[in-house]
């Protein structure tokens, strides 16, 4: 009986007690400690374990990876562009860059969040903005795009994740704004085939009346030999990456397919009706900026929609305002404006296209 | 050949090489248990012992009169120490009953039953009962409740639910290796409760020999049972998932497998219900994994429920110095554990000790609306959305989008890429929605 009246510490001791028997206890053992702890006991070192909620693992990617990732993946379509444009399109490219990352650096201080220079994101956003612009545009007028693309496109929203509109394109919609003939000069690339030093984009021929001279010839269009954006031009250096991008799920297979699935469908419908007057859809799909759209803009997580239905909503709208503008609208590209124009409905799809959840609905089982 | 299964989910790093090769070992009795009076989800067991009694190995030692509980067996035999509070698994202190071992062990079984497929079911529900069988799988729902389906309920399948999707776990895995005789006697013994002619077992292809082995079995013996291997995707051990995965049949929202005529039971508790009935012996032990980085020797042990955390890990010869996180069951689902007096529970399927180099330290960035989670939850809901809505308190929102559906699987809060705690915010709001109900009722009351 004199065992039973024991006082419960007394027994909490005994149990602490117990623990020297085992050998990697015995260091631990040795000295001796004012207030044992059973669970020190076991560990050699004073460290203590993490206590949180499960899931306890995670998974491997992150927020900087994805981004690193598209950079990564728009390096071939970069080094193309540096190729057939030279130098002068390097300069552009670092200057959006740099500027970039100094005006999100600024809004950091400025508004006192986190540094977030490094996750990425505005590497890319400086990058993207260069690609869309013409090798010959001046070096201030593409930093004052880049601080405008990260204070407006996306600091003054509360910065990364709350934009509405991609801040790239916001970005060069002001710079077209802003700067409306500079940002239509383009420069021919190295090898092209006339010595002229300046002339218009396949698109711009086609929209001003010389269809045949650029409808019928397009392995230039695909290679990139034509005049452009220093990224736009080669569809094949930006389908490789835009490829890789999908098959690693950091850009939805379901933005890209649709939009430019609808531009060639409806397209297409246009010029089997009269292919003296409405482009080969091929055409529309190799010139301008679509690829480089469809691929790396459209496909922007923040600002597209996160459910299925609503994803394939957004690439159909995508592809129908694009073609409205090239064909009837005032401008010969219009990839930057159905992409924004889009943007904006993102949150009414999120809102509308919510998916059934599990059981929702009761369907009929077999009993 | 395609596997079949359900739909989204994800696949996590498995782990399960770690243990999956150890043939389960019987860990020495310990000396001191401690057992918590509610080991199951329902009504709490009131005490049926006072300090200083003398006890034998399945005798029942806390019980209570309500039809959705099961009792508590004493697993060692000794002296009852004192009820106390102890540190649960689950995280927080709960009365326990503390018993020291004391001579040699003296068995108390239950009610033999001559031959299962003549005696009255009632009385087959009533043993599994008394032998406080609940859910093994770590949900620890009362069986017999599970087997005791209204009358306007037509069951027509049982599903033996065999994948243990969650990583490093393999007790089960073992188990149907190992005990495959007992696991499908088991499950004939609930078919024939049941009046169920179709019997599926759904074991995840990772385990080809548990596959193998009940495969050769369910042959040899001559059961009506069909083994069906499934694609190894998380969280396929749900019980929505699984029926989905075998018969393709969708449970309604806030409804049970019953009402599509499917009662799913895991393997562990299968072998617990042959036991029960063939050997009359109660639920006093279980298999548990230790495993994880972390420990020396991962094992598979049978180990007496109340053994406290600490007498396994030093089976296993002990834990490595860096040993960063604890937790009992896997690491989607499981609970965190800061103190190794816990005891093993009826709901223990595994204790994972990792180091360091498994563990992390990550930093969270805004939501991006990547859609990863969108793209990845079992139950098609939209987690971002969720947790926003939880931390806005906006419970009729929360309701439109299904949180009651979510199961917790945390498949959300481990694929997104900025590390948001989304199934975190959504057990949250979970609560925030009920504790709205109660505060209506109250109101209308």
């Amino acid at each position: 009986m004199t065992e039973l009246k024991t006082p419960p510490e007394e027994v909490k001791e005994k149990k602490i007690e117990l623990a020297p028997e085992n050998n990697i206890q015995q260091a631990e053992a040795e000295k001796p400690k004012p207030k044992p702890d059973p669970r020190k006991k076991l560990f050699k070192s004073d460290r203590m374990t993490i206590v949180a909620p499960a899931p306890h693992n995670r998974g491997r990617n992150s927020v900087p990876r994805i981004m690193y990732t598209v950079i990564a993946t728009l390096l071939p379509a970069v080094i193309i562009s540096i190729l057939l444009f030279g130098n002068k399109a390097m300069v552009t490219i670092m200057v959006a860059i740099f500027s970039a990352m100094v005006a999100e650096y600024a809004c950091n201080k400025i508004m006192k969040t986190g540094l977030t220079v490094d996750d990425g994101s505005a590497i890319l956003t400086g990058l993207l903005l260069a690609l869309t612009l013409p090798p010959s545009f001046p070096i201030a007028g593409t930093a004052l795009g880049a601080v405008v693309a990260i204070v407006f496109g996306k600091q003054v929203f509360g910065g990364l994740g709350n934009n509405i509109f991609n801040p790239a394109l916001l970005g060069r919609a002001f710079l077209q704004a802003s700067f409306p003939v500079k940002i239509t000069t383009w420069t021919l690339p190295a090898f092209a085939a006339s010595d002229a030093v300046t002339g218009a984009t396949p698109l711009g021929l086609f929209k001003f009346g010389h269809m045949t001279e650029v409808a019928t010839n397009l392995k230039p269009l695909l290679l990139g030999n034509v005049g452009g954006c220093i990224g736009e031009t080669s569809a094949i250096a930006l389908l490789i990456g835009g490829i890789i991008l999908v098959a690693l799920k950091y850009a939805d297979w379901r933005i890209p397919l649709s939009y430019i699935g609808t531009v060639l469908v409806f397209s297409g419908a246009l010029w089997l009706i009269d292919p003296s007057v409405y482009p080969n859809p091929v055409f529309m799909l190799l010139s301008g900026g679509l690829i480089l759209g469809a691929f790396y803009m459209a496909t922007d997580m923040v600002t597209s929609p996160v459910t299925p239905k609503g994803t394939w909503i957004y690439g159909i709208g995508m592809g129908v305002v694009l073609v409205v503008i090239r064909i009837w609208g005032g401008l010969p590209e219009g990839v930057m404006y159905s992409i924004l124009f889009m943007n904006g409905l993102v949150p009414l799809l999120n809102r509308w296209t919510r998916p059934k959840y599990f059981g929702e609905i009761q369907k009929e089982n077999k009993v | 050949m395609k596997l079949s299964t359900f739909k989204k989910g994800l696949h996590p790093e498995d782990y399960k090489y770690f243990s999956q090769d150890k043939a389960i070992e019987t860990l020495a009795l310990p000396d001191d248990v401690y057992i918590p009076l509610q080991q199951h989800i329902g009504v709490p067991c009131e005490p049926l012992v006072q300090k200083g009694d003398k006890v034998k190995t399945g005798q029942i030692i806390a019980n209570t009169g309500a039809f959705v509980s099961a009792p508590v067996h004493s697993s060692i035999t000794g002296v009852v120490m004192d009820i106390e509070k102890y540190y649960h698994p689950l995280g927080m202190r709960a009365t326990m009953i503390h018993i020291k071992r004391e001579g040699d062990e003296e068995w108390e079984l239950l009610e033999k039953i001559e031959d299962w497929k003549w005696a009255p079911k009632e009385k087959l529900i009533q043993t599994i009962r008394n032998a406080g069988i609940v859910g093994l799988g770590g949900a620890t729902f009362p069986t017999h409740v599970k087997l005791s389906p209204p009358d306007d309920k037509a069951i027509d399948s049982f599903i033996l639910n065999g994948v243990e999707c969650e990583p490093y776990l393999t007790s089960d895995d073992r188990l149907m290796i190992e005990q495959a005789d007992k696991i499908l006697e088991g499950m004939a013994i609930m078919m024939r409760i049941l009046d169920v002619q179709k019997g599926y077992i759904g074991i995840e292809n990772n385990k080809p020999r548990a596959i193998a082995q009940m495969q050769k079995r369910v042959v040899e013996l001559g059961y009506p049972f069909k083994v069906v291997p499934l694609k190894v995707k998380y969280p396929q051990g749900a019980e929505k998932m699984l029926i989905y995965s075998v018969l393709k049949r969708h449970v309604p929202a806030n409804k049970l497998p019953m009402d599509v005529g499917v009662v799913v039971n895991n393997v562990a508790t299968a072998y617990a219900i042959s036991e029960a009935i063939k050997e009359a012996k109660p639920l006093v032990q279980r298999v548990i994994t230790v495993t994880g980085d972390g420990v020396n020797e991962p094992k598979n042990l049978m180990a007496r429920l109340g053994t406290p955390f600490k007498n396994l890990f030093e089976a296993c010869g002990g834990v490595k110095d860096d040993v960063h996180l604890i937790f009992m069951g896997g690491p989607m689902m499981g609970m965190t554990q800061y103190h190794l007096e816990s005891p093993v529970v009826k709901g223990s399927s595994g204790i994972v000790a990792v180091t360091g180099d498994m563990v992390e330290e990550v930093s969270t960035f805004p939501c991006i609306r990547c859609g990863a989670c969108v793209h990845t939850c079992p139950m098609n809901l939209m987690p971002l959305r969720l947790s926003k809505f939880s931390q806005a308190k906006e419970v009729t929102k929360l309701e439109e989008f299904g949180v009651m559906s979510c199961i917790e699987c945390g498949s959300c809060s481990f694929i997104c890429p900025a590390n948001i705690p989304l199934v975190q915010w959504i057990k949250v709001g979970k609560i925030r929605v009920r504790e709205a109900a109660t505060k209506k009722a109250k109101e209308k009351a």
